[in-house]
């Protein structure tokens, strides 16, 4: 998002809480999400699909609500309410192709509306069928959340991006010899994609609230948090959307200072450091071990105030309206291990890997009859869980090494902090050795995951082979 | 009433101090992490990729100068000081800083006077002898103890001299220039970018206050990299044929009119150096052999008008005594680069070749 974009849905959001306050909050924050996730999608090399991919995005929510709603609930009449203002919003956006400029919500004309009034019709018979339905298979549920794979892998690994391109590219009759892995850039898709797994998931443990329509797709796209989290639990954001806002003065405080400081971080101080930061280009040239350093620290720091920076824009806009969004960063490199790195890093992802992934790959490990010996079930988990999340970042070797890194990381340090817990509390029995401690702790869990960045920073393994042995005075 | 008691405070103090830097002008330029963090640029900063040249082109002379290694500390009490002003082939496109002609006398350990030549490169990309005027008169106060100007008729046509951005983003300074000296300049000059009160405000002045700060950050990848332009592994060579065009500028055969040309800011570069001796110095162009070259020497140059440029040059170092060295031949054309005045490090080697003996015996 760039900074004019921000501050326009900042306005908007400020003027809704300060001037609208309660009335029609629901649906202001539905409508604004709609045209929020039209407005931001970028242009794609493929015809239209910056009008296709936003439809998707509400098409697939509306599927994913109405295979996880109860019978009742998909019955209700407003629901359909709901569908008519999604689909009027659709088909507005969708007619500001025959205005005499260039469009003003996507960035290239929209397709035709004949195509899109055939796919909104298909759909809605879609919904009407299931809305029917009085048996309903649950498979359906775990269909949902492998097909959310399907595409998210379709998306990330460039070998299958490269071939949807071109299928669509053949479909669509356009230039073959153009398809590229980079022609679908799904906007949020992989933040959409945790928020209707966890709904899915919590809907076959039975754990999912009962919610409308309405409230469930403003939950999957809500704006403030649609392109870079935080990844919210769908009990605590309606509790928040059902609650009277009240927008006052300390509030509004509170709120503004989170956003400005979100401001300062994303736009001057990770800005700034992304002009010296690690690079591909940068990583063969640079001459001497103690500027290559430099650089790192650069890219771990930029990184770190780029993305905090990102999550308290999206926190203090959603305050102004009402909504508490989880923290999703808390002083990770002031940890002094890595275990409470991880803790404080993307705190939201990480909580969903281990609700998710994590702790059913454990309960599945200990319910076997040969119990493995725990050293090897953690290291399973642990780099397990870590390689996924290195994959959802983009499925390449290098972030494959960044999980593994991380993975074995935890590992280490699990290992190491059992065997030495014991005699690290008998030694460090003086305030002056307990920092000691705590201070080189956290030094050597800083440049651990510094080093780890490098994977993350560059796109090559050899680069980043490369860098290793500069950072070490080997080449 | 708190957060409407911040914003107007926050408000004020916005305005205020927004006001007092529009009357105060700070120069900011002046305050640089070079020569004190990171080590001095080679040459002036300018770049039109920053972000893989790890430099950038802006208008604040202060802060480019700052950003030089002539502003990195006195001059040594053994250094024969030399700085050399021009255009794009003395900044040297293409050309790593140790190959650039500056980079050459350097290596060469000559001595002049009886002490250690140190040579600095204040070329600069865009060709106008105004623009050249407009650095030497910053970079006289770095006490030289000569200076090479080399130039070309390109740099001379009157329409030339403000199309520069450097000269056309920096009106004061040449108004200051010409009203100390005899530089003929309109201060009307439509090219010329002019601030208004609220132009010399923070908000104005964001986009060059931004500039001098990226100035800074980009001084670690200098420093870390050495790197200070794109080096591309294929460019396009220089022209060498050409079409059947007898015009310069908007000048046509026979007569290159004299008054159409800036040979008043030679003049005033002269009284501007002072007692230091200024070399004029005509620098080579590629002399081609392909289609129509009995016409023209090269993309710039029809032969009749560069032919009577260099007569011109003769004659007015003559009447007014200037040192005046004519090379516009001494480097073969297979040694340009992507223009007709850009040198590979080989003719560089060759150019320093000729103006080595000219650095060496000024004193005798």
């Amino acid at each position: 998002m760039t900074i004019i974009q921000i501050l326009i849905v900042a306005a908007a959001a400020l003027f809704w809480g300060l001037v609208m306050r309660e009335r029609g909050r629901s649906y202001f924050l539905l409508i604004a999400s709609v045209i929020v996730i039209f407005w931001l999608q970028p242009s794609l090399p493929l015809r239209g699909f910056d009008f296709w991919i936003p439809t998707a995005t509400l098409i697939v929510a509306v599927f994913s609500w109405y295979i996880s709603a109860s019978e009742e609930s998909r019955r209700e009449k407003k629901n359909w309410g709901t569908i008519s203002i999604l689909a009027g919003m659709i088909l507005f956006i969708n007619l500001t192709r025959f205005l005499p400029f260039d469009s003003i919500i996507t960035r290239s004309r929209p397709p035709q509306t004949v195509f899109l009034l055939m796919v909104l019709a298909l759909s809605g018979l879609l919904f009407f069928f299931i809305t029917r339905l009085k048996h309903f298979n649950p498979a359906l549920l775990s269909i949902g959340i492998i097909g959310l794979i399907a595409v998210f892998l379709a998306l990330k690994v460039p070998a299958l991006a490269y071939w949807v391109s071109y299928g669509i590219r053949s479909l669509t009759n356009q230039s073959l010899h153009e398809a590229a892995s980079t022609d679908l850039r799904w906007l949020g898709f992989s933040y959409i994609a945790f928020r209707i797994i966890h709904t899915l998931r919590d809907h076959q443990m039975g754990r999912l609230p009962v919610v409308d329509l309405a409230e469930y797709v403003t939950y999957i796209i809500f704006f403030p948090a649609f392109t870079a989290g935080p990844i919210d639990r769908i009990e605590r954001f309606i509790k928040d959307l059902r609650k009277p806002s009240t927008l006052g003065n300390d509030e509004l405080l509170i709120a503004g200072q989170r956003f400005m400081m979100g401001l300062f971080k994303k736009f001057v101080v990770a800005d700034a450091l992304a002009l010296i930061a690690l690079n591909d280009t940068n990583a063969l040239q640079i001459r001497s071990t103690g500027w290559m350093w430099i650089l790192l620290y650069a890219y771990a720091f930029q990184i770190y105030f780029d993305f905090s920076g990102y999550t308290d824009i999206a926190i203090g806009m959603s305050r102004l309206l009402g909504i508490q969004l989880p923290e999703n960063f808390s002083a990770p490199y002031q940890k002094p291990n890595l275990t409470q790195f991880w803790n404080n890093w993307h705190i939201t992802l990480t909580q969903w890997f281990r609700a998710y992934f994590f702790n059913p790959v454990t309960r599945w490990l200990r319910s076997w009859k040969k119990t493995l010996p725990a050293p090897v079930m953690i290291a399973l988990t642990q780099i397990a869980t870590m390689l996924l999340i290195g994959f959802w970042h983009g499925v390449t070797w290098n972030f494959a090494l960044w999980g593994l890194w991380h993975g074995v990381g935890l590992f280490i340090h699990n290992r190491w902090s059992d065997m030495t817990k014991v005699r690290a509390a008998a030694w460090a029995t003086t305030p002056s050795r307990k920092n000691l401690l705590n201070v080189s702790g956290i030094i050597i869990t800083f440049n651990f995951v510094a080093l780890g960045w490098i994977f993350f920073a560059l796109s090559s393994t050899s680069t980043s082979m490369q860098v290793f042995l500069k950072l070490f005075g080997l080449r | 009433m708190k957060t409407l008691n911040i914003i107007v405070k926050g408000l004020s103090l916005f305005i205020i101090i927004n006001l007092l830097f529009a009357i105060l002008q700070p120069e900011i330029g002046r305050l640089s992490a070079y020569n004190i963090i990171f080590p001095g640029r080679e040459r002036l900063p300018f770049g039109e990729n920053s972000a893989k040249a790890y430099n950038l082109s802006l208008f604040d002379l202060d802060a480019m100068f700052a950003s030089h290694r002539i502003n990195g500390g006195q001059k040594q009490a053994d250094e024969f000081r030399v700085i050399l002003i021009g255009d794009s082939s003395v900044w040297g496109t293409l050309l790593k800083p140790e190959e650039t002609l500056a980079g050459q006398l350097n290596s060469a350990n000559i001595s002049a006077c009886g002490k250690n030549v140190t040579v600095y490169n204040l070329g600069y990309p865009t060709i106008s002898l105004t623009k050249d005027l407009l650095l030497l008169s910053h970079a006289i106060k770095y006490q030289p103890d000569m200076i090479i100007w080399l130039t070309t008729l390109e740099a001379l046509p009157l329409e030339k001299q403000i199309a520069s951005p450097l000269v056309a983003n920096n009106q004061e300074s040449l108004l200051r220039l010409a009203n100390s000296s005899g530089l003929k300049v309109d201060p009307n000059d439509p090219a010329f970018s002019r601030d208004s009160f609220w132009g010399s405000t923070i908000i104005g002045k964001q986009r060059a206050l931004a500039d001098v700060i990226r100035l800074q950050f980009y001084g670690v990848l200098w420093a870390a990299t050495g790197i200070d332009q794109i080096y591309p592994s294929d460019f396009t060579k220089a022209q060498t044929n050409f079409e059947v065009d007898r015009k310069f500028h908007q000048f046509e055969p026979p007569v290159l009119d004299e008054n159409s040309l800036a040979i008043n800011a030679l003049e005033t570069g002269m009284d501007l150096a002072g007692d230091t001796p200024i070399i004029i110095v005509n620098e080579p162009i590629l002399i081609s052999d392909g289609k129509n070259s009995d016409i023209r020497y090269n993309f710039f140059y029809p032969r009749w008008a560069y032919d009577q440029y260099r007569a011109l040059m003769v004659e007015q170092s003559k009447n007014n005594n200037w040192d005046y060295v004519d090379l516009w031949d001494a480097v073969p054309a297979n040694e340009f680069t992507n223009s007709a005045i850009h040198l590979t490090p080989r003719g560089e080697t060759q150019l320093a070749g000729k103006i080595t003996p000219v650095i060496t015996t000024v004193c005798k």
